[in-house]
């Protein structure tokens, strides 16, 4: 009857919204009188998930799972679920969660709801709160099955500290080769870069910048504040920037503490996929571009003069609060 | 090879979000809808396996008879035949069941939809469509490519992305990258005209059943208003991140 949840972790190390998603099953156990049973893959310190309130870890050692795989990951979660009887199973909102929730569903005859904010309204009947719209509303859903899935949206509940046991027992899972259908051929990842998917803060250029010669001090804002660089839709059409660090509505969502957008007016299509940033700032000359509405914090000013100065500050600020 | 393309109709990205009925259903009132983008991207590269590889492409909805003129839309960008399920349905599971039948019945090598739509957000119709008919499965496909029984897809990763081969038949959640945005095709006058003849059938559903119900709707409380910050006065907004937001 525990809250399962899915921990994901990469070479062993586990993510930021492993804990996050930890923090937040426990906040459902402990509305439902239950426990919190953590499933981990080939993951080190398992011992870890305990400070945010996983009671056990379930851990799968299995080196045909040292890669993501949707099917087999979705398979052994499906056991894992069915073993320890779970009525809600916790996953994050990261690409390969997202890629195997509705596989999961379907195995476990679950009901799924992606993008969810806070805790549970409600236990009986299910109800919880998640974005729609692309950020635009939010929409209040009942899940009426037995079995349920939450997909929690990133950086909407934080970390939790709720210190439990975390025992750990390996759990062995019955794999065949329907499960591993698709064949891995490579994998291109930045080695050293901050993700968006990942990043506490985001910098953000549009079409103030005048081309992809300008940025340079995009990057380097980025650098000093440890922090993803991202671009406007229009940046990306016009193959300034790869189109993976298009964020808006048609490209990724933003979900970080600090979203800082340089020279974009903040099309309704830009905000709604940033919205869920906590703290914006904007930097236009056009004191009446729309993102200014959506800012917590302004400058009316031209990028080429500020930003320079800017980065010598926040270089500043970084040698003497580090 | 035998495409089907999934279509969700929905509200355009520019338009403005209300809700009626004490907040319990979408204003469709004054919305202009469309194709969903993420379907959009997925159909035009269909285009070009129809044109380069040989191919006939069906498009399947499940809505109303007000997705229509966004069906004949895709049929005049080049698709052969629609075929709508006439049912308002209430979740993504019961979406993807009735489109599993549909899938099962046309016996599709490859299945193409978006991998999510851009009102509810769910993202869970490809995958559940790909394990109810025993598919393989790639969401967030940004390129695909099929060399007889078998698909090479590129999928977005977090930080990067990942290429993998998948045999036939194959259901991917697609998104831009799987054309250029400048690749995507306003249908034409001629298009348009032969549209009106191509065979749009409507289907009855097949009852599938339903999980999850969204319930009621919010908007997000209004935002206060933006503090300005003078350009010479840079201090202040440092000042402001680390201490006011914590952002620094």
């Amino acid at each position: 009857m525990s809250v399962l949840v899915y921990t994901e972790s990469e070479e062993g190390k586990f993510k930021k919204t492993a804990y996050e998603v930890v923090s937040y099953a426990r906040g459902i156990a402990d509305m439902m009188g239950s426990t919190v049973t953590a499933v981990a893959f080939n993951a080190d310190e398992t011992a870890s998930l305990g400070t945010y309130g996983a009671d056990k870890v379930m851990h799968v050692k299995n080196d045909k799972l040292g890669k993501f795989n949707a099917n087999a990951y979705a398979a052994a979660l499906t056991q894992a679920a069915k073993n320890e009887s779970a009525k809600v199973i916790v996953v994050s909102s990261s690409a390969n969660a997202k890629y195997l929730a509705p596989l999961l569903a379907i195995d476990l005859e679950a009901g799924y709801a992606s993008n969810v904010v806070a805790l549970p309204e409600s236990e009986s009947p299910f109800k919880v709160k998640r974005t729609a719209f692309t950020n635009k509303a939010f929409n209040h859903t009942e899940i009426k099955t037995d079995v349920k899935i939450v997909g929690l949206s990133k950086n909407s509940f934080g970390l939790k500290e709720a210190q439990k046991d975390a025992s750990e027992e390996a759990f062995e899972t019955n794999l065949d080769d329907k499960h591993f259908n698709i064949e891995v051929k490579s994998v291109d990842k930045a080695k050293d870069k901050v993700t968006i998917a990942d990043a506490e803060i985001v910098v953000s250029g549009g079409r103030g910048l005048k081309g992809p010669e300008n940025w340079g001090m995009i990057e380097e804002m980025a650098d000093i504040l440890g922090a993803a660089t991202a671009c406007s839709k229009p940046v990306s059409d016009m193959g300034w920037r790869p189109h993976s660090e298009h964020v808006g509505q048609t490209g990724k969502p933003v979900a970080s503490n600090l979203y800082i957008a340089i020279g974009i007016s903040g099309a309704i299509q830009h905000l709604a996929g940033i919205n869920a940033s906590k703290t914006k700032v904007v930097i236009n000359t056009d004191p009446e571009a729309p993102f200014f509405k959506a800012a917590d914090y302004g400058i009316v000013g031209d990028a080429f003069d500020v930003v320079p100065r800017l980065n010598e500050k926040l270089k500043e600020f970084k040698a003497n609060n580090s | 090879m035998k495409i089907l393309v999934c279509i969700s109709h929905v509200p355009d990205t520019t338009s403005k979000i209300n809700f009626t009925d004490d907040n319990t259903k979408f204003d469709t009132n004054g919305v202009q809808f469309v194709i969903n983008p993420n379907d959009e991207f997925g159909l035009t590269r269909a285009m070009w396996f129809k044109e380069k590889q040989g191919a006939t492409v069906d498009i399947v909805n499940v809505g109303g008879p007000e997705t229509e003129p966004t069906l004949r839309k895709a049929l005049a960008i080049g698709a052969d035949t629609a075929i709508r399920i006439d049912t308002e349905a209430l979740d993504g599971f019961q979406v993807a069941t009735e489109l599993s039948a549909v899938a099962k019945e046309g016996n599709y090598d490859l299945i193409i939809a978006g991998r999510e739509s851009i009102d509810y957000n769910g993202g869970m119709v490809p995958g559940m469509l790909a394990n109810l008919i025993g598919a393989s499965f790639v969401n967030t496909c940004i390129s695909l490519e099929v060399d007889g029984d078998t698909a090479t897809a590129t999928r977005e990763i977090d930080g990067g992305k990942e290429t993998v081969a998948a045999k036939l038949p194959l259901v991917i959640g697609g998104q831009k990258g799987l054309v250029e945005e400048s690749d995507l095709r306003i249908p034409n006058m001629r298009g348009i005209m032969m549209a009106r003849k191509k065979p749009l059938t409507v289907k009855d559903p097949s009852g599938a059943s339903v999980e999850t119900e969204a319930v009621s709707f919010e908007k997000p409380a209004p935002k206060g208003d933006v503090k300005l910050i003078d350009p010479d006065n840079l201090d202040q907004l440092i000042d402001l991140l680390h201490n006011e937001a914590k952002a620094i």
